[in-house]
C-alpha cells in the first residue's frame, strides 16, 4: 500500500506532525486475547454486588421492571445497534421507522402533539425544555416546584448558568418566569398538583413543564389532559437496565406552537417519486449542524438504541399491558406502605399526600436500616436526607411488579427482626 | 419492500401479555386517588402478539445500512467495526444490573473501571484528568466549555467569546452559543489549514477559548499548532480540542502535548462503542490542571486501593448529567482499550492513515482532491468537476448505496464546494478500499455517459429518495393550523 501511495514508510505520511510532539509508545499495557479481555472484565464485574431485582425496593429515578426477552432481542440485532445516524435516509429505514414509532408512542403517552426522537437522560430532558421555554417567552428565570430529582436540578443549574437564566426554587411564577418546572410524582414519590401548578405558570405568562414517570401515564392524567406545554422524562423503565445509571433515554414532547423550539432530531414521512412512503429528517433547520450557533441545542448524538428498546417495551406492552404495570406497582406500594407504617416508630413522612410505586418513610435510624437490610440481601430504601436537609430520617420506598408478595414478606420480615 | 407501521398493524383482539398480578390487598388508583389525577383516555399505544412485533421489527432491521453488513467511508464520524466482546461485557449482570444508588462499598468494580478507563485516556490524549459524565461528543464540547468559562471567571476575567474556524463541525458554535459565548469564526487559508493571520486578527482579551479539530475536516494535521497555542495561550485564552479526529494519531502524539488545554473525545468513534442509529454515545472530557478543580462531580478517586465518589468539590460546575454517564458505554470502550492495548491502539491510527493515503491515491483521478496530501485518518475530495454533467456529490453518495456501500459525509466541512469526505478506518481491508475505489471509478464514468441513472439512484433500496422539500411543507402547515396532518407522528385517519 505504501508503494502505491508513492511513499516509502509510514512515517513520510506523518511529516506534518513536528517531530517534538511524535511519541514512542502509549503508556498502556499491551493489547489482550477476547478471552484473556473477558477474563479481566468479569472479575471488575465479580467485585460488583447485584441485588436480585425482587428484594430491590430503591428507585430514586432508576428502577428494576420486568424486561421482555424481547427488547434484547430487538436492540442486539447488529443491524440497529451497529447502523450510524440515519443521514442517508433510504439506507436507514428501519432506524428512522423505528423512531417516528417512538415519537409516536411518547406523543400518546404524554397526550402532547409532537415528540422527539430522544435525548440523554430525564436530567438532560428537563435542562433542555427550559431552554425551549427561554427562548418561546424571551424571559431569564425558571421557576422550580416542588421536589424535583436533585440531579435533575443540578443539571438545569448547570446548564442555565452559562446561558444567564436564574432556577429559582418555588411555586410563584412572576412577570420574569419562562417556565413553572415540576416532576409528577416528584423525587419522593408524592403526587403533586399538576393542573394548579400549570394554572398558576399560565397565569403569569409562563410555560409550564412537567416531568413525568412513563410508566405511571398508563394511570395518572398525562400531561396533555391538564394542559402543560412540555413533557418530559426519564425513559429508564420501558425496557432498559439500570446499567449503573445509564445509558438510559430522556424524552420530550411538546403542544403544536412549540415544536419549532425543540431540540435534537425528528422524524417525519416522505415519498419518493413512485409515491412510496418513507422516514426522513425533518425540520432540521434548528439543528446544529445547519444553524451552527443559532441552532436550538447542540445536541447530535442522543440516545437512538435506548428510544428503539423504549419503543419495543411500550409495543408489546400495549395499553392494557401498561395499564397492569402500573396497576400492580402502585397496588404493591400502598400494601407495603401500611405495612411499614405499623412498624414501631415508623410514620408515612407526608400522610397527607397521595402517591403512585414510591413512597416517603419517617424511620428511625435509616442508615442502620439500609445496613440491616444490606445484610440480608436487600437492597433496601434510598435516604434522602442527603439532598435535602429537612427531610432527616426519611427513606423512599418503591416497588414495581418485580417485587412479588412474597419478596413484601421478606422485607418486612427482615425490618422486624 | 415497505413495511407498515406498528399503529397501523394493530388488532384490537391481539393478546395481552401475561404479567405478574398485584397479589396484594390493596385499594384501586381510582378509590385512592382523586379523578383530576387520572388519566381520562387511555394512550394510543398499538396492540400486537409478540411474533407480530418480531417481525415487525426484523423487517426495519433488514431495512438498514450498518458497520456490520456495509463499508460506512464516513468522513469526520469513524466507523470502525463494533467488536462484539464489547457488547457480551456491557451486558453482564455485575455491569447492567447495578444501581446508581448502590453503597460505593458495593460498586468497586464498576468504579475501578471508570478509575482504570480515565487514566488510559489520560494518556491516549496527555491530560491530567477527565470526566466521564458526558453522554455525547456535542454535551463534551458543552461541557469543556463551561469549565473553561467557570475557569475565567474565577479570575475575575469574564471573557464573552469562543473562537470556532470555517472548517469546524456544526456543533461547536453551537456548543458555545448554549454557554453564552459569542461565536467569532477563524478562516482557512488556501492550504486547507487555519490562517494564522485571521487568527491574530481575532484574538483579543475578550476572547475564552479558541475550539480546534486536529487534524482538520480536512484530514489535514495543523502542522503549526504549537505556534498556535502559543498565539491563543498568550493571551489568555484556552485551546480546546474537539476529538472527532482523535483516531488519526493514538500513539503517535497526543493533544495535550500540543498545547490544548482541555480535549473531549468520542467513546462511539475512537473507542468502537457502536453508535446505535445515533447513540447512545460517550464524550468524555479531558483537562490540564488549571482546569481540573472545574470538572463536574462527581469524580472517581483511589485511596489506598479503595475507590470512591467524591462529591466535595467547591468550584466544579456541577453535573452535566445523572448519575456517572453513560456507564454501559464506558464498559464497551474500556473492553475495548483492553484489548487492543497501547500497541493496539498506535496501530490502529497507523493503519487508519496508511488506509485513508491509499484509498486517496486510488480516487484521485476520478475526484478533485481541492488540498495537498498527504493526509491523516480521512480526506475530503469535491465532486465540483461534474457539475458540468449536472451531477453532484449527493448523486455520487446516492449512487454508492446501490453499489452496497454506505455514503460519505457530502457538503460537509462548508470550505469546499460539492465536498465528500472519506475516512475508510482501520478496520477495512484493501479488498474493500479496492471495491469501494473501483466502484467511485464507474458512477464517474457514469456521470458523464448516463447522469441520469445518478439522479434516479437509489434503485435498490426500500424507498427511493424521499421529497424531503415536500415533507417540509405538509410540516409547515401543520405547524400553521392549515393542515391536521402532523407528519411527525403517526394519527388515526379518522381524525
Amino acid at each position: 500500500m505504501l508503494a502505491a501511495i508513492g511513499v516509502q514508510s509510514m512515517d513520510d505520511l506523518l511529516l506534518d506532525i513536528p517531530r517534538s510532539l511524535r511519541l514512542t509508545a502509549l503508556e498502556l499495557p499491551a493489547g489482550l486475547s477476547e478471552h484473556e479481555t473477558m477474563s479481566q472484565i468479569s472479575s471488575l464485574a465479580a467485585r460488583n454486588r447485584v441485588f436480585p431485582d425482587r428484594l430491590t425496593f430503591r428507585g430514586g429515578g432508576v428502577y428494576r421492571r420486568f424486561i421482555p426477552a424481547l427488547v434484547a432481542a430487538v436492540t442486539s440485532k447488529p443491524e440497529f445497534y451497529t447502523a450510524y445516524t440515519p443521514y442517508q435516509a433510504e439506507a436507514s429505514q428501519g432506524t428512522l421507522q423505528a423512531i417516528y414509532e417512538f415519537q409516536t408512542l411518547i406523543a400518546e403517552l404524554t397526550a402532547l402533539d409532537v415528540a422527539n426522537a430522544s435525548l440523554y437522560d430525564g436530567a438532560t430532558a428537563v435542562a433542555e425544555a427550559a431552554m425551549m421555554a427561554h427562548i418561546h417567552t424571551g424571559r431569564n428565570e425558571v421557576v422550580v416546584a416542588g421536589y424535583l430529582h436533585p440531579e435533575y436540578l443540578e443539571v438545569l443549574r448547570a446548564f442555565s448558568e452559562g446561558r444567564g437564566i436564574k432556577v429559582r426554587k418555588g411555586t410563584e411564577p412572576g412577570p420574569k418566569t419562562a417556565a413553572v418546572i415540576f416532576q409528577q410524582p416528584d423525587f419522593l414519590g408524592l403526587l403533586v398538583d399538576a393542573k394548579t401548578l400549570t394554572e398558576s405558570a399560565h397565569a403569569a405568562g409562563a410555560l409550564a413543564i412537567a416531568c413525568v414517570d412513563p410508566i405511571s401515564l398508563a394511570i395518572l392524567a398525562p400531561p396533555g389532559e391538564y394542559g402543560a406545554d412540555i413533557a418530559v422524562g426519564e425513559g429508564q423503565q420501558l425496557g432498559l437496565t439500570p446499567s449503573y445509571g445509564g445509558p438510559h433515554v430522556g424524552f420530550i414532547s411538546c403542544r403544536r406552537e412549540l415544536v419549532r423550539r425543540l431540540p435534537g432530531r425528528l422524524i417525519g414521512t416522505a415519498y419518493d417519486t413512485q409515491g412510496r412512503r418513507g422516514f426522513v429528517l425533518a425540520l432540521a433547520a434548528r439543528e446544529q449542524h445547519i444553524r451552527r450557533e443559532k441552532a436550538t441545542s447542540n445536541i447530535c448524538t442522543n440516545h437512538s438504541l435506548c428510544a428503539l428498546a423504549a419503543s419495543v417495551y411500550m409495543t408489546y406492552m400495549g395499553p392494557d399491558g401498561l395499564r397492569q404495570v402500573a396497576e400492580v406497582s402502585f397496588k404493591r406500594a400502598h400494601a407495603l406502605s401500611e405495612r411499614l407504617a405499623a412498624l414501631p416508630g415508623w410514620e408515612p413522612a407526608f400522610p397527607e399526600r397521595p402517591f403512585f410505586s414510591e413512597f416517603p418513610m419517617r424511620v428511625p435510624k435509616g442508615a442502620a436500616v439500609i445496613r440491616k437490610l444490606a445484610r440480608k440481601g436487600i437492597l433496601g430504601p434510598l435516604d434522602v436526607h442527603r439532598w435535602f436537609r429537612e427531610l432527616k430520617g426519611v427513606l423512599t420506598f418503591t416497588c414495581t411488579e418485580v417485587n412479588d408478595a412474597r419478596a413484601l414478606d421478606e422485607l418486612v420480615a427482615a425490618l422486624e427482626s | 419492500m415497505t413495511e407498515l407501521l406498528s399503529f397501523e398493524k394493530s388488532r384490537p383482539g391481539a393478546s395481552v401479555p401475561r404479567l405478574p398480578d398485584a397479589d396484594v390487598t390493596a385499594p384501586e388508583p381510582s378509590q385512592l386517588l382523586a379523578p383530576d389525577l387520572l388519566r381520562s383516555k387511555a394512550p394510543g399505544l398499538p396492540r400486537l402478539s409478540e411474533p407480530e412485533i418480531m417481525r415487525h421489527y426484523s423487517r426495519l432491521a433488514s431495512m438498514n445500512y450498518s458497520i456490520s453488513g456495509q463499508f460506512y467511508p464516513l468522513g469526520s464520524c469513524t466507523m470502525k467495526y463494533n467488536p462484539v466482546v464489547n457488547e457480551v461485557a456491557a451486558a453482564l449482570p455485575g455491569f447492567a444490573e447495578l444501581h446508581p444508588y448502590q453503597d460505593t462499598d458495593s460498586v468497586q468494580g464498576a468504579l475501578e473501571l471508570m478509575w482504570r478507563l480515565e487514566h488510559a485516556l489520560c494518556a491516549v490524549v496527555g491530560v491530567e484528568r477527565v470526566t466521564l459524565q458526558p453522554a455525547a461528543g456535542a454535551h463534551g464540547e458543552w461541557t469543556a466549555l463551561r469549565m473553561i468559562q467557570a475557569y475565567h471567571h474565577s479570575r475575575g476575567d469574564a471573557r464573552t467569546e469562543v473562537l470556532v474556524p470555517d472548517s469546524a463541525h456544526g456543533t461547536n458554535p453551537a456548543s458555545a452559543a448554549l454557554n453564552g459565548f459569542h461565536v467569532v469564526e477563524v478562516k482557512s487559508g488556501p492550504d486547507g489549514r487555519i490562517s494564522l493571520a485571521d487568527l491574530e486578527s481575532k484574538l483579543s482579551p475578550r476572547v475564552a477559548a479558541l475550539m480546534l479539530t486536529n487534524p482538520n475536516t480536512l484530514g489535514l494535521f495543523e502542522r503549526q499548532i504549537l505556534d498556535i497555542a502559543e498565539m491563543v495561550h498568550a493571551t489568555g485564552a484556552m485551546l480546546y480540542y474537539d476529538g472527532a479526529n482523535l483516531n488519526a494519531f493514538m500513539g503517535i502524539c497526543r493533544p495535550g502535548d500540543m498545547g490544548f488545554d482541555a480535549v473531549h473525545m468520542n467513546l462511539h468513534k475512537t473507542f468502537t462503542t457502536p453508535h446505535g442509529g445515533g447513540g447512545p454515545g460517550a464524550g468524555p472530557v479531558g483537562v490540564k490542571a488549571d482546569l481540573v478543580p472545574f470538572l463536574p462531580t462527581p469524580t472517581v478517586e483511589r485511596t489506598n486501593g479503595h475507590f470512591t465518589l467524591d462529591f466535595k468539590r467547591p468550584r466544579s460546575i456541577g453535573r452535566v448529567r445523572s448519575f456517572y454517564g453513560n456507564f454501559g458505554m464506558l464498559v464497551r470502550a474500556y473492553a475495548y482499550i483492553v484489548a487492543m492495548g497501547g500497541d493496539g491502539l498506535a496501530q490502529a491510527s497507523r493503519d487508519a492513515v496508511l488506509s485513508a493515503n491509499y484509498l486517496r491515491k486510488q480516487v484521485e483521478n476520478d475526484l478533485e482532491m481541492p488540498h495537498e496530501g498527504p493526509c491523516m485518518h480521512e480526506f475530503v475530495a469535491s465532486a465540483h468537476h461534474l457539475a458540468h454533467d449536472g451531477v453532484r456529490a449527493l448523486d455520487i453518495a446516492k449512487a454508492l448505496l446501490d453499489r452496497d456501500f454506505y455514503a460519505p459525509t457530502v457538503y460537509f466541512p462548508l470550505v469546499v464546494p460539492e465536498a465528500i469526505m472519506v475516512e475508510p478506518t482501520e478496520t477495512e481491508s484493501k479488498a474493500t478500499l479496492d471495491a469501494f475505489a473501483a466502484a467511485i471509478k464507474e458512477i464517474v464514468a457514469q456521470a458523464r455517459t448516463n447522469p441520469q441513472a445518478l439522479h434516479d439512484a437509489p434503485q435498490s433500496l426500500p424507498v427511493g429518495r424521499l421529497d424531503e422539500v415536500a415533507a417540509a411543507r405538509r410540516i409547515n402547515a401543520y405547524l400553521q393550523g392549515h393542515s391536521e396532518d402532523p407528519v411527525l407522528r403517526w394519527e388515526p385517519v379518522q381524525k
